[in-house]
């Protein structure tokens, strides 16, 4: 491998302004290149390191994609039965009331088969926070239809577009969570751009900010690609999430508190 | 407003070829290599020494996290 | 000042004795004929006494996944639930049981299958026995006949749990959850303050993270894991059995119950004494582990077995099995809420067991 590092004269600490945080883990991530799982894992292990909470925060993975998130993780982590996670989240948080927990999971995770635990986690105010990575497709089993699969986009159990009329709407869990007195910070995000990656990490922090003031549950949705359920190349499905998905999922805060 | 230089260090192993990278970098300089590193990607490298400003972009983006960024304030 | 006995019903025992054993959670959905766990335990408020949790779920998946999440964060958690809301439990039971976590499940059963009845039955042996959920699990399982033994059982099951690192499940039903009698309670168990090594507890710098899953896609490695499990449970095959038996020592015929059908039975076996028939009564207090050799050992002088059960016949496999068809071997139960009266067993022993 050609050594090609340009400018090595500057390779010092001191002039060090960006690298990987040491709360990730060196397995190198199962994800796709150019997934947004990983980057979104690194911006909640980025936050972790500079709350300096490695030692307090505990999470839950789902069942999907970031199964595997508790190896790249390097804080106690639980793995919640698929669409369990906010409810693996309660009894953790209920138990350790000081800790700061989170749950993290996929559109199919949080949307479909673990709506009830969504709506009632966040109902019931569970001072956690909730990720919610919505790249509407059950990307782990090959790229099926999710809750949240736009109408007319293609998966493999929508070949031909999603048709509302058979498969039902896209569904905005976001904003019906939004609307319940239990969730304190409603925002959505995304991880595609550098820009967009900062506003993430800011929201991040401001969510495990608030959970010691146990004013409810901070939910943040985070539009993601999936360049293999979407048959694209990593560049081409940030160009067509920008297109598709940001209309339909518009970015920024939902819920913001007034206090 | 004293120019700013910096540079890049690529973990090429850990680089998958995302690219995603190289469509945020605002100066564009950072390119795919040639050659695959251990698991078949290309992987991203830094084309231009003056290029770079340092701005962290390709850091931040990076799925994998890969990507060390330098800076330097040049008089 | 000696502890003095009280007037309880099942369930509220399990409750109360839940607060003593230093439970740290109790995660729950109404069913009858079990509702009142929770409500004793809401109207207790331990949260203000020992700190206890109580939290009503929006469902039996919740809760058992709740339960899963304080049990692998270290804490002493349980629920209770009746038939129906146990089978929305079983997949967080095999995931329990699959990352090794120690907790109690309580099961008040009432009739099946589907909405069946919310009468007491003993139909849901064979799901808590062999396992209700997928993969190659065992819940320690316990089969109370008592108030007393629904109290004393909680503390029981949690030292079994912890001591295993194993889900462990009260089999009780309808009849002894509603039933009052008097019962004694063990003095207050604080609440752990050290917990075990492997739990959530937050990532120390001193050790590496700890993580509760029960997922491994290495076939080599996870066989190895279940072969572990599989040793588990063959110690606790070895050394955990309970049972109880009643005049069986020159005994001819041996009436086999758990539960509510041994508190019956004890009547048969003294009703047929009277007739002249040499009867005893053997009751499993583990149904896993099942005292198979205790009943086998029995054969040596006893002529045949009826196992009496409020379902179409689950346990007496187990007794089949256990005494390898040397001698007869029957079952009597009634379903649909029934409970048999005495005289009923001791027909069924002369008809299909005795017979002459």
């Amino acid at each position: 491998m050609a050594e090609n590092v340009l400018n090595k004269e500057m390779i010092k600490p001191e002039n060090l302004v960006y690298t990987k945080t040491k709360v990730l883990t060196d397995n190198v991530m199962h994800y796709c290149p150019g997934c947004g799982h990983s980057t979104t894992h690194r911006v909640i292990a980025e936050v972790v390191e500079e709350l300096g909470i490695q030692s307090e925060v505990l999470g839950v993975a789902p069942v999907g994609c970031s199964v595997f998130m508790y190896n790249y993780m390097d804080f106690d982590m639980q793995e919640a039965a698929h669409g369990r996670a906010p409810a693996v989240a309660t009894g953790i948080k209920r138990l350790w009331p000081d800790k700061y927990v989170f749950s993290y999971q996929g559109d199919g995770d949080l949307a479909a088969i673990g709506t009830a635990e969504t709506i009632h986690a966040c109902n019931r105010g569970e001072n956690i926070v909730m990720f919610f990575i919505n790249n509407g497709i059950y990307g782990m089993t090959g790229g099926q239809m999710a809750p949240t699969t736009l109408e007319g986009m293609k998966s493999s159990t929508t070949p031909y577009g999603r048709d509302w009329m058979q498969m039902g709407h896209p569904l905005k869990i976001t904003e019906l969570v939004a609307s319940l007195p239990g969730t304190y910070y409603v925002t959505r995000q995304a991880v595609h751009t550098p820009a967009y990656v900062r506003k993430l990490k800011r929201a991040v922090r401001k969510a495990f900010e608030y959970q010691p003031k146990k004013k409810g549950v901070s939910f943040i949705e985070v539009v993601s690609n999936c360049n293999s359920g979407w048959k694209m190349t990593p560049v081409q499905s940030i160009k067509w999430l920008d297109e598709n998905m940001l209309d339909f999922y518009p970015l920024g805060d939902i819920k913001v508190p007034e206090d | 407003m004293a120019k700013v230089k910096g540079t890049i260090v690529v973990d090429t192993e850990k680089c998958k070829g995302c690219e995603i990278c190289v469509v945020s970098c605002p100066t564009h300089v950072i390119s795919m290599s040639a050659e695959v590193n251990g698991k078949g990607y290309h992987f991203a490298y830094l084309n231009d020494a003056d290029g770079c400003t340092g701005c962290t972009n390709c850091g931040v983006v990076c799925p994998d996290g890969v990507i060390t960024v330098y800076r330097v304030k040049v008089s | 000042m000696a502890e003095e006995y009280k007037l309880m019903k099942g369930n509220e025992a399990i409750a109360e004795a839940a607060i003593r054993a230093g439970t740290d959670g109790y995660f729950g959905y109404p069913i009858t004929p079990q509702s009142e766990v929770m409500e004793y335990l809401t109207a207790a408020k331990p949260h203000e006494t020992t700190g206890m949790i109580v939290l009503q779920a929006e469902s039996e998946v919740a809760s058992i996944n709740m339960l899963y999440g304080g049990a692998g964060a270290g804490k002493k958690v349980m629920t209770s639930s009746s038939s129906p809301g146990i089978s929305l439990m079983q997949e967080g039971i095999s995931y329990i049981a699959g990352a090794e976590l120690p907790c109690l499940i309580v099961n008040v059963q009432r009739g099946g299958p589907g909405l069946g009845t919310i009468q007491p039955g003993q139909a849901d042996y064979f799901q808590a026995t062999k396992g209700g959920g997928h993969g190659d699990y065992r819940l320690i399982v316990l089969a109370p006949a008592s108030v007393q033994e629904m109290a004393d059982f909680v503390s029981l099951s949690f030292d079994l749990a912890f001591k295993y690192r194993n889900p462990v499940m009260i089999l009780s039903d309808g009849a002894i959850g509603q039933m009052m009698e008097k019962v004694k309670f063990k003095e207050q168990v604080p609440r752990m303050t050290e917990f075990p090594d492997w739990a959530t507890t937050g990532k120390n710098p001193d050790r590496e993270r700890n993580i509760i899953t029960s997922l491994d896609l290495d076939p080599a490695r996870h066989e190895r894991f279940n072969l572990k499990l599989q040793r588990k449970y063959k110690e606790v095959q070895e050394k955990e059995v309970l049972f109880e038996e009643y005049m069986c020592d020159d005994a001819e015929y041996v009436l086999v119950a758990f539960g509510t059908s041994a508190r019956i039975c004890q009547k048969s076996v003294e009703m047929a004494r009277e007739e002249g028939i040499k009867a005893g009564l053997f009751r499993p207090i583990t149904l896993w582990p099942f005292p198979s050799k205790e009943l086998e050992s029995l054969t040596s002088h006893v002529k045949g077995m009826l196992s009496v059960e409020m379902n179409s016949g689950q346990m007496v496999e187990d007794v089949r099995l256990a005494v390898h068809d040397n001698i007869k071997v029957g079952h009597y139960g009634r379903m649909g809420g029934i409970i048999p009266a005495p005289d009923e067993i001791v027909e069924a022993l002369k008809k299909q067991i005795i017979g002459d």
